[in-house]
């Protein structure tokens, strides 16, 4: 009967050795898809308009991104009310983006310069004008390939 | 003789540590992915460049004024209508497409158009030109652009299905679009074809003061 004797009494305690696994797992694939935010936005964050015939942009590291808003109420007295254009960490104006654009192709290999594109983001409200000056000034330095960033979404949002 | 073993490090807080490092990450994450409408600007044209001249009948002529109103072909017009008007325009088919390597231009013979004299003669001459005002928002601006993209998307869906044979017969562009991956030939061949059945040729014009 001393055999039956032995048994002890209450639950086993649920083995938690794989537990660390399980959440370095997570952790690693949290790691690799993170992009930390590399520029701060000087500007109200511009609503972007929606769309829904859009395309991806992949290659990230071959993306230049122009923000176009309007300055921080705070820095208005500053900088004006008209539409601002961002580069990088510092507002600029159209004249800047030719230099903008001829650093952002100096990181890169000669035979990537055809593939980079810049995207436009800008808030709904700007107007065709800013927008069109940014294509001219893209035009003459021959950084032909643009995309207007947008959300999935509600058309009827855009026009208000 | 007792045997004296190494005592087990302890590892409980390992998940601790993990924990911590993990939700830093799921914090400082952002998984969406940049997308929008892309375009090709045209090249800067040389000094002494002298626009060809087209007819009128082919381009499609699209004014958005600093309030945000829309003309097309000089009539007013409200957002919900211009995609079906873009395509009744792209698939008219009233005469002849551009002469190319293939020898002289021949009428479309996949287009569905009603034929019509003033409207467009082939899809690949067939021009969208829009106007805006310095004043018009980018908003009302990216929707117009997003309806003219959508009507080419519906006629390359309908080139798609009914005239792909092969591996990729019955299915529509965008599902085509969706199979692309980098080095998959026959598929690149395909699209280019749709492609270049319906060319998508949008011009921006210097915008009004």
């Amino acid at each position: 009967m001393s055999k039956f004797g032995k048994k002890k009494k209450g639950l086993p305690a649920v083995n938690t050795a794989a537990l660390p696994d399980i959440v370095f797992m997570l952790l690693f694939f949290f790691m690799v898809t993170t992009t930390m935010r590399e520029t701060d936005l000087l500007m109200t964050a511009p609503k972007l308009p929606n769309a829904t015939e859009v395309k991806k942009l992949e290659h990230k590291s071959l993306v230049s991104t122009i923000y176009v808003g309007k300055a921080k109420p705070e820095d208005q007295a500053k900088f004006g009310s008209g539409d601002k254009i961002q580069l990088n960490d510092k507002l600029g104006t159209v004249n800047d983006i030719a230099n903008f654009i001829y650093s952002e192709q100096e990181k890169h290999n000669p035979e990537e310069i055809p593939y980079m594109t810049t995207s436009i983001k800008s808030d709904i409200k700007c107007g065709v004008g800013t927008i069109h000056d940014i294509r001219i000034e893209l035009r003459d330095i021959n950084a032909l390939k643009i995309s207007y960033s947008t959300r999935k979404g509600d058309l009827g949002e855009n026009i208000k | 003789m007792s045997r004296k073993e190494l005592p087990e490090i302890n590892a409980g807080s390992m998940a601790d540590i993990a924990f911590l490092l993990l939700i830093f990450f799921l914090v400082t994450t952002t998984m969406d992915v940049d997308s929008g409408i892309s375009r090709k600007l045209s090249e800067k044209p040389p000094e002494d460049y002298e626009p060809p001249i087209i007819k009128m009948k082919n381009i499609l002529e699209i004014n958005i004024n600093r309030n945000d109103q829309l003309l097309v072909e000089d009539e007013l017009m409200e957002m919900k209508d211009v995609k079906q008007f873009t395509i009744d325009f792209l698939d008219n088919a009233g005469g002849v497409g551009k002469t190319d390597d293939n020898g002289p231009g021949r009428a479309c013979d996949y287009c569905n158009g009603k034929k019509e004299d003033d409207s467009s003669d082939h899809p690949n001459k067939a021009i969208i030109s829009v106007q805006s005002d310095r004043g018009t928002s980018y908003g009302m601006y990216i929707t117009v652009q997003n309806e003219l993209l959508s009507a080419y998307t519906e006629l390359r869906n309908r080139y798609a299905k009914n005239h792909i044979t092969g591996k990729y017969a019955g299915m529509s562009y965008d599902e085509l679009l969706l199979l692309e991956t980098k080095d998959n030939d026959p598929l690149k061949a395909v699209l280019k074809k749709i492609k270049e059945a319906y060319p998508q040729i949008i011009s921006d014009a210097e915008p009004t003061k």
